[in-house]
């Protein structure tokens, strides 16, 4: 082959290669996406006590215990505000499972928590688990795509369009908060909410902290279920005047599994 | 060339079947789509033209802006008149019936968009 | 070159036909998975990762141990590994390809798989296990088919294709250490957070890998007329006993980290995989990996002893049948053991066991059996270069 023919198809092939990849790469760090998780957060403080000056907002939830053992159909009535506006399936079986909130025993919701020779009640004590929008979420880091990222106001968000179903969130998850759809749900969605999608098959999803009825100036689901009971408080953790901030002043709380760092946004009362 | 009498009417076949396409529909072109439009309003929030041929850019945008910047969910008109920026909460209140609307170009267009995957459509009456 | 993959005798079309129809059962199997979705396999909310990705984990091993060859070939000189180099590169291409496989059958939305770019998301482990298994592919099938270019037409290889494969040597840790911080960078998950999982992944990588190679080289020798030769042989069985050893040391250095400092979550999942691990709730004994951890552990181990005596290693089918022993056995640790005992128990600590569908199985079949397709192409014609060179 002729000399200046190789090196003009050369020249013409890596063109074209950089051709496709540069725009593709430039148009997202225009978008501003680069940033997964958020800066502020990922100093971490040793014994979790410590944490950075807090910047904007931050949504968060304190679940009282208490008062789901006292009334024990709360936590159905939570399950159901959440699953029935979100058109989440029951497929009836633990295999193709999908939950966004639901509750737990103590010693399965703190596993790293002692229950031995502790008062006889931790053990029926029902626990309200759901995604902890961790202020350093491990499954935000995990995620090849951006699918689940964070917002500014703290809420771990998931883009359905754009999952490719890895399951690598589901893994990095210390907290089982998340789901996959093995199969269609939509035949398995008991009453459609003509006002939400439902998932397709091969995506992840999770508690989403209603993101969309905060828009619309409402309290996300469960926290408006047990808004008379006051069995789950919601407001900005950052604002000192917000419910959530001011009965984290007076109460003894606790994080789930605080010890990875992870920051969980929810806090209890036992 | 070496066996002639089989390439050659070979060749003629190959054409004849990867162009059958095009001869097959030729002239005709088929019925042409009439996509019902809604009584309750004159104008969409783009111009016609442009809602043809860029609605599903535009839904992406929408999609992006909201779920991922915390976009405003109220859009305005050109004339004023404010709408949710939302396939299910916003297009469809006004296009009531996908089968009418939706289906009548996509079908045309041999194009099968995967939005009701997800997005509840509105219940068709019959 | 590769025009000599289309002639051979019954033999090899009988082995090509057989591939062939495994990998239509495997196709067949991914059409009804592709239209049902993920859940066509065994996996759950609980064990939300089963045998593809855990053939994904143990092939990049397998492509990374093909370096086992080209670096005493390429850096230190070491000329009996010259006729053997270009398998070892072969290899690699073809386990790759595997992986690739292996992760698309696994995405539940294949189709959006390219958002991988069109999204690049640097904080993510997979964005850049992506980057070093693709280029890894690229060198290896570059590198390898360039110098057996230049070796059939008898001319010296261009220049730039050592650097290639100099690049290459770095890249083979490269992809099994991205591949390790999959998994050990995750909080939460006890079993994997542990600094030594990507040196344990090397250490396997490197025993199972030319493992491999050796099974190939004395199946080659057997039915064709290229010999690898007694004294490569004899190198990669040392490289492969030196490497299961420590293996089987890192291994160790887990178990007595576990049991010594008796942390529940270390001891967990190694309970679950060597003994069992009751359920918190409904005492029953969960230990469906138990069988099979025991046998991995017993001839993985006997194996490498039986390699330490220079009369045992006297005999082809001796070193054939160990070589086999200790790949299946890193096989069973690392493509089952280690990916389906990390999500035991799970992070609120219930057990759920996984066992893969009969379909799952006959893709992972129709994957392997793709993989060795490619692989049986490319050394048909490496060998056909390297027999017509030397007659």
């Amino acid at each position: 082959m002729d000399n200046s023919r190789r090196k003009f198809l050369k020249i013409a092939g890596l063109t074209a290669i950089a051709g496709i990849a540069a725009p593709t790469a430039f148009n997202s760090l225009l978008k501003g996406e680069v940033h997964a998780s958020s800066g502020e957060a990922s100093t971490a403080g040793h014994g979790g006590g410590h944490e950075a000056a807090p910047v904007g907002k931050r949504y968060g939830f304190v679940i009282d215990a208490q008062k789901f053992a006292a009334d024990p159909g709360l936590a159905p009535k939570c399950i159901n505000a959440c699953h029935s506006v979100h058109n989440v399936p029951d497929f009836g079986n633990k295999k193709d499972e999908i939950k966004w909130i639901w509750t737990e025993t103590y010693a399965h919701a703190f596993p790293d928590e002692s229950q031995y020779k502790r008062n006889e009640a931790l053990h029926t004590l029902p626990i309200m688990t759901l995604c902890n929008h961790c202020d350093n979420p491990p499954c935000v880091r995990a995620c090849p795509t951006k699918a689940t990222f964070r917002n500014p106001d703290g809420i771990i968000m998931m883009d359905f369009h754009r999952c490719i179903g890895c399951r690598f969130c589901m893994a990095a998850c210390p907290y089982g908060a998340r789901s996959f759809n093995w199969r269609d749900p939509r035949p398995f969605v008991k009453q459609e909410n003509p006002e939400y999608p439902t998932r397709m098959r091969g995506v992840v999803e999770k508690c989403t902290m209603c993101y969309e009825r905060l828009a619309e100036g409402l309290m996300p689901a469960c926290a408006e279920a047990s808004k008379e009971s006051g069995g789950i408080i919601f407001g900005d953790l950052n604002d000192p005047a917000s419910e959530v901030s001011m009965v984290l002043k007076e109460k003894f709380t606790i994080q789930r599994k605080p010890a990875l760092g992870t920051k969980p946004s929810i806090f209890y009362i036992i | 060339m070496y066996d002639k009498d089989k390439i050659i009417p070979g060749l003629i076949v190959f054409v004849g079947l990867v162009t059958f396409p095009l001869w097959y529909g030729f002239g005709g072109g088929g019925k042409l789509p009439v996509p019902e439009k809604p009584t309750n309003s004159k104008e969409c929030v783009m111009p016609t033209a442009e809602m043809r041929t860029s609605h599903m850019v535009m839904l992406n945008q929408w999609r992006d802006d909201i779920v991922r910047m915390g976009g405003a969910r109220l859009g305005q008109t050109a004339d004023g008149t404010q709408y949710i920026r939302s396939l299910q909460k916003g297009c469809m209140k006004c296009h009531t019936s996908k089968k009418k609307f939706c289906d009548e170009c996509h079908t045309y267009a041999a194009v099968n968009p995967y939005c009701w995957d997800c997005h509840i459509q509105p219940k068709e009456a019959n | 070159m590769i025009e000599k993959a289309l002639t051979g005798d019954s033999r090899y079309w009988t082995w090509m036909t057989i591939l062939l129809v495994l990998m239509g059962v495997g196709g067949a199997c991914y059409v009804q998975q592709f239209n049902y979705g993920l859940g066509y396999t065994g996996m759950s909310r609980d064990v939300s990762w089963g045998l593809y990705i855990s053939q994904f984990t143990f092939l990049v091993g397998v492509a990374a141990g093909g370096v086992m060859l080209v670096l005493p070939y390429y850096l230190h000189n070491y000329k009996v590994f010259g006729r053997i180099t270009i398998l070892g590169e072969f290899m690699a291409v073809a386990a790759v390809s595997m992986c690739l496989m292996f992760i698309l059958a696994d995405l539940g939305q294949p189709m959006r798989a390219l958002n991988v770019l069109l999204h690049p998301t640097p904080n993510s482990i997979l964005f850049w296990d992506m980057i070093v298994l693709n280029v890894y592919l690229f060198l290896n099938l570059v590198g390898g088919w360039v110098m057996l270019n230049a070796e059939k037409k008898q001319v010296p290889p261009p220049k730039w294709v050592k650097a290639l494969i100099y690049i290459s040597i770095p890249w083979a840790i490269s992809i099994h250490t991205v591949t390790a911080f999959l998994y050990c960078g995750l909080p939460g998950r006890h079993y994997w957070l542990t600094a030594i999982l990507a040196p344990r992944f090397l250490a396997s990588a490197f025993a199972a890998g030319p493992s491999l190679l050796v099974i190939c080289a004395l199946v080659l020798r057997r039915y064709t007329a290229f010999d690898a030769g007694k004294e490569a042989i004899n190198k990669l069985v040392t490289i492969i006993t030196y490497a299961a050893i420590l293996n089987f040391f890192f291994v160790g250095l887990e178990l007595f980290v576990a049991y010594y400092s008796q942390i529940p979550g270390h001891m967990h999942t190694i309970d679950y995989l060597f003994f069992g691990l009751q359920g918190h709730d409904d005492g029953i004994m969960y230990n469906n990996l138990v069988l099979p951890m025991r046998f991995s552990a017993f001839i993985g181990i006997a194996a490498t002893i039986a390699l330490l005596f220079p009369k045992v290693r006297e005999s082809y089918t001796r070193i054939g049948w160990l070589c086999g022993a200790i790949f299946l056995s890193l096989w069973i640790d690392k493509g089952l053991g280690l990916v389906l005992g990390g999500f035991v128990p799970n992070p609120l600590e219930y057990i759920t066991e996984y066992y893969p569908s009969a379909g799952e199985i006959g893709i992972t079949l129709g994957v392997w059996a793709t993989g060795f397709f490619i692989l049986t192409i490319l050394y048909k014609s490496a060998i056909a270069v390297k027999l017509a060179k030397e007659n």
